[in-house]
């Protein structure tokens, strides 16, 4: 079933994972889009203040949406986000790290300009396998309404 | 990279530009943003969208990449003349990050990069905290991506 606005009431909404995250995939994002030494090379990782290899913050948010799309947003009948309110990196993501992803339900409400959607805000935290959060986002997505798709569909 | 005393509100940097094609949008997607509208031209014009699109964090990610290569360039020049490059420290994150309009497969954005605000840490005395207003903006020049990103940049001569 596709869920709809209406199944996204304020609240805990669900956690997602774990997914693993290989040195190899560190390497190839950062080497795409993000080739700093910190995120490419162990030994200049060791001297930088994240002492140690970490993953870039933006494959780590690219990673956080892979995890959203197979948690919910795959069956979800999504629109598209407008954006990120906000946006924290906490910790760093490390090689072999086992991921969780926990999504609230900050806010809820329906759309002004288009009555047929809504905008559900989430908060999604990122956790390793320790439990340390890595990172935190504030997000809206635009979600169609059930009630204005059955008046469309009949 | 520059010192925190060598900053100014008010500087903005071009960073670079980079073409969104069909193949790019699609391979990103599939592997971490697979909506139909992100993975297939038909689904793309159906959607609000109104074509193929990226997907925001491809778009974020690029933004990145740019950066990174124009720090880079200028760490090397500056090395070339013999002065001392300053190493930033890793950010603690972005806020307002907007997704204005789509970028659609065969789009051109232009990125740039613009010091929006700059303070002493209170608690770390040998760095400086600066906002930067990045963008991207189309080739018809419509403003298409903005976040307001948080970077820690060394002072000169102040040993922690």
């Amino acid at each position: 079933m596709t869920l709809s606005f209406e199944d996204f009431p304020a609240g805990r909404f669900g956690s997602f994972g774990p997914r693993r995250v290989t040195r190899e995939e560190i390497l190839a994002f950062a080497a795409e889009f993000d080739p700093q030494p910190m995120h490419l090379d162990e030994e200049a990782a060791r001297h930088s203040m994240l002492k140690g290899l970490s993953g870039s913050g933006w494959h780590l948010c690219a990673i956080m949406m892979r995890m959203m799309f197979d948690g919910f947003i795959g069956r979800t009948a999504s629109l598209g986000s407008p954006g990120v309110n906000e946006l924290r990196w906490l910790a760093p993501l490390r090689p072999g790290d086992d991921l969780t992803l926990d999504v609230e339900v900050v806010e809820a409400r329906l759309s002004r300009s288009r009555p047929e959607t809504g905008i559900v805000t989430f908060r999604g935290i990122i956790r390793n396998a320790a439990r340390e959060v890595l990172c935190e986002m504030v997000s809206p997505i635009l979600v169609r309404r059930r009630v204005a798709r059955a008046g469309q569909d009949g | 990279m520059r010192f925190f005393e060598d900053i100014a509100v008010g500087q903005r940097r071009e960073v670079g530009s980079f073409t969104f094609t069909a193949e790019l949008i699609k391979k990103f997607a599939a592997q971490f943003d697979p909506q139909r509208f992100h993975l297939d031209e038909e689904a793309g014009r159906q959607s609000l969208f109104g074509g193929l699109a990226a997907s925001g964090w491809h778009v974020g990610s690029v933004c990145m990449k740019l950066l990174v290569a124009d720090a880079q360039r200028l760490a090397r020049e500056a090395a070339a003349r013999g002065e001392e490059v300053a190493a930033w420290g890793p950010s603690p994150g972005f806020r307002d990050l907007r997704w204005i309009k789509p970028v659609l497969a065969g789009d051109t954005i232009s990125y740039a990069s613009e010091v929006e605000s700059l303070r002493l840490s209170d608690s770390r005395p040998q760095w400086g905290i600066l906002q930067l207003r990045n963008t991207g903006t189309n080739q018809r020049g419509e403003l298409v991506f903005s976040l307001l990103a948080t970077a820690f940049v060394p002072r000169r001569n102040v040993n922690p």
